[in-house]
């Protein structure tokens, strides 16, 4: 085994890429061979740090040096200076805006300091590409000890005890899903990892999956085995072509050591995983629609019952898992789930994965203790809002979520306490935004985009996608009357009874919560003619 | 407009090996067509004719499959098909200016193809890069934290060849 002295990490993830993070990468490479240093410091690429309004970021250990927006240009400079002389490049550092004074390691930023990380235990200090390193963090001991010492119904009660639930959206408790489908009958089952993460603001799975395939990969062979499943898929969206590029050699890697494929371990249970390629098309992320489009149909979704746990991929019993939901197994088994439910709240115990958009300081993604508040997440973590705008909204579970005026600030963000708010947890997505913008136009753009992923199969959300949008527009042209407010409300309590899915049925929830929250924007329109912010006016913006 | 007997014998050869890769199985039909339209980024009716055929499915469940999914296109696109997300990370962000910005650039509408059939200019779904919003998608390239400005820059890249 090779040693060196230094290493440096370089964020590969998907928002430090596009900031230029592999021509920094190349450049570090070529000026420590040029300085004669390749045998002394190792560059490694890793998964997301999270910081990525900050990105390219890179942290050079041992001392966990962290440094920000880092451009080839810099490159020589830290060489030279850091990985040479021992001396720390300053005006790379981190900067706060409650903290002038440059911090130095990462763990001394606030952004980091106030996370937990369990899913993300491994992004930002492997290279996802290296199946040694994940070991070396004890990756596959928990897949060990539960093939070699637990039968499939201990695993499930463990996962059960841990009060684990699904990360996806909708809450659901894993284990009694894992149980469901255990319990069917049947010689052939399936395990699916939902990997089609298409609500609007989230991009976590794929930066978990990015950052550290491993850990999915080795909670679903974790789960086949307890629901007795023997083929396992991996659905992605179309347009992740990086996750799915990384999946592919973590699952090649996987198989070489014996990970995956015939007797694992040597214990005669055999699983593999096939990964299959979505084309764009929201509704997909819906559990039938997406078995339906593994099976090279068109994505809609299906009648429930019959479930899949008792009727799925192609009528087998079929457990569908969100890939959140997947990394929080690994290290459920080894710790335990008196662990696991000491953090967190009672009923959501564990972490939860955000992301941070909008007009938020620190974009990116965090993984923090269920329950935290939402004001925590903004000021403290999210570092405020920028450019010296005032907090107006936060959309909480994304598009089909639901939006929080500033007096909901303290609501903890759990399942539970969100919906109780008004709002949803839903896929972890946050959205950030300041007072600049107007509620309606922002309640069109959601719809707009509920009208265009309509799948067209139930009338409720192919009609009432289109009228929402419309009876938006005309507040939005300062044409509706109050009227139109109360068919709005109408036909969004409509779509949530009827609908087919739960897209229809949480599309109407931006509409319902901000009508709530936010009344005095919706008069403004209608009785008095004017958008506070200034956005709408009678000419509409978007034909 | 009927398909004429070359269109078809035209791609038969090319459709029938990307479905002899997948062994002609019904659940591989999205990734054939992905691998269909790679070469000119829509598929042309005669190549889902012959999909059809190669897989001994109906053509309508290949209609019906190609026209269900966004990234699938019946209709004939640009050699670079421009994605824009106007979702909402990326609309509170800017995403609007960005459209105008590309729209006045290529001079053509969201939905349009540039007469010497270059670009078209798309919406697409949330890319999940919200972290650099507002975002686009070049064929297989993202760009994010994009301006008016940015724009030109962008495009300038790909008017060079």
């Amino acid at each position: 085994m090779e040693f060196f002295r230094s290493h440096v990490l370089v964020c590969s993830g998907v928002n430090c890429s596009f900031k230029g993070s592999r021509s920094v990468r190349n450049a570090l490479v070529e000026e420590i061979e040029k300085q004669g240093l390749g045998q002394e410091i190792k560059v490694v690429e890793t998964g997301c740090f999270g910081l990525c309004e900050e990105g390219p970021v890179i942290v050079v250990y041992p001392e966990a040096v962290h440094y920000c927006r880092v451009s080839p240009g810099d490159v020589g400079e830290i060489v030279e200076e850091h990985l040479r002389k021992g001396r720390i490049v300053n005006r790379l550092l981190y900067r706060g805006e409650a903290f002038p004074k440059a911090v130095q390691t990462w763990e001394q930023i606030d952004f980091y300091s106030r996370q937990k990380r369990v899913v993300l235990r491994n992004c930002g200090l492997i290279d996802p590409d290296n199946i040694d390193e994940y070991i070396a963090r004890d990756g596959y001991e928990a897949l060990g000890r539960v093939l070699r010492h637990l039968e499939p119904g201990e695993v499930i009660g463990l996962i059960k005890e841990s009060g684990l639930r699904g990360r996806g959206g909708a809450g659901f408790p894993a284990g009694l899903k894992w149980d469901f489908t255990a319990s069917a009958p049947g010689d052939q089952k399936y395990l699916i990892c939902n990997a089609d993460e298409g609500e609007p603001g989230t991009f976590k799975d794929r930066l978990i999956l990015e950052g550290d395939p491993h850990s999915v990969i080795e909670g679903m062979t974790i789960a086949a085995y307890a629901i007795g499943a023997s083929k396992g898929y991996i659905y992605f969206r179309g347009e992740y072509n990086l996750s799915i590029d990384r999946l592919t050699q973590a699952l090649k890697q996987a198989r070489e050591y014996g990970l995956l494929g015939e007797n694992i371990f040597g214990t005669g249970f055999g699983f593999d995983i096939e990964i299959k390629v979505g084309a764009g098309a929201y509704v997909c992320g819906e559990e039938t629609a997406l078995i339906n489009s593994i099976e090279g149909k068109r994505g809609e979704p299906r009648y429930k019952p019959p479930y899949p746990a008792s009727a799925g991929l192609w009528g087998k019993p079929t457990c569908v898992n969100n890939v959140e939901t997947l990394a929080n197994v690994p290290p459920i088994i080894l710790n335990g789930a008196e662990w696991f439910r000491s953090i967190g709240t009672e009923k959501c115990p564990g972490t939860k994965v955000f992301t941070l958009t909008g007009n938020i300081t620190n974009a990116g993604l965090i993984e923090v203790p269920m329950g935290i508040t939402l004001r925590e997440v903004i000021y403290d973590i999210g570092g405020g809002i920028p450019n010296g705008r005032k907090f107006k909204m936060a959309q909480t579970g994304g598009t089909s979520g639901g939006c929080l005026p500033g007096a909901l600030l303290d609501v903890p963000m759990d399942i539970d306490s969100l919906a109780a708010a008004g709002s949803a947890l839903g896929s972890g997505a946050l959205m950030i935004m300041d007072d600049s913008h107007c509620i309606i136009d922002v309640v069109k753009c959601f719809l707009q985009f509920f009208r265009h992923e309509s799948c067209g199969q139930c009338t409720p959300c192919r009609e009432g996608t289109w009228r929402l949008y419309e009876l938006v527009d005309k507040i939005s042209r300062l044409e509706a009357t109050m009227e139109d407010v109360e068919l709005l409300r109408r036909l969004s309590r409509t779509m949530e009874d009827a609908s087919l899915c739960a897209l229809g049925q949480t599309a109407p929830f931006p509409v319902l919560t901000t009508m709530r929250f936010f009344p005095e924007e919706y008069e403004a329109h209608i009785k008095k003619g004017v958008c506070p912010a200034g956005i709408c006016s009678a000419v509409s913006q978007t034909a | 407009m009927a398909i004429t007997k070359e269109q078809l014998e035209s791609v038969e050869e090319r459709v029938q090996n990307i479905v002899s890769v997948y062994e002609a199985k019904e659940d591989c039909l999205l990734q054939i067509l992905h691998d269909v339209q790679a070469d000119n980024n829509s598929l042309s009716e005669a190549e889902l004719i012959q999909v059809a055929r190669a897989m001994d499915i109906p053509l309508s469940r290949v209609y019906g499959v190609a026209t269900f999914y966004s990234m699938y296109s019946v209709r004939p696109r640009g050699k670079y098909v421009i994605r824009i997300c106007e979702s909402a990370p990326c609309h509170i962000t800017g995403a609007q200016a960005v459209i105008r910005a590309f729209e006045q650039s290529l001079g053509i509408k969201m939905g349009e193809t540039t007469e010497d059939r270059k670009f078209t200019l798309e919406y697409t779904s949330c890319l999940g890069v919200c972290g650099v919003a507002p975002a686009v998608m070049i064929n297989e390239q993202v760009y994010g934290n994009l301006t008016p400005a940015k724009v030109q820059e962008v495009l300038a890249t790909y008017n060079e060849d």
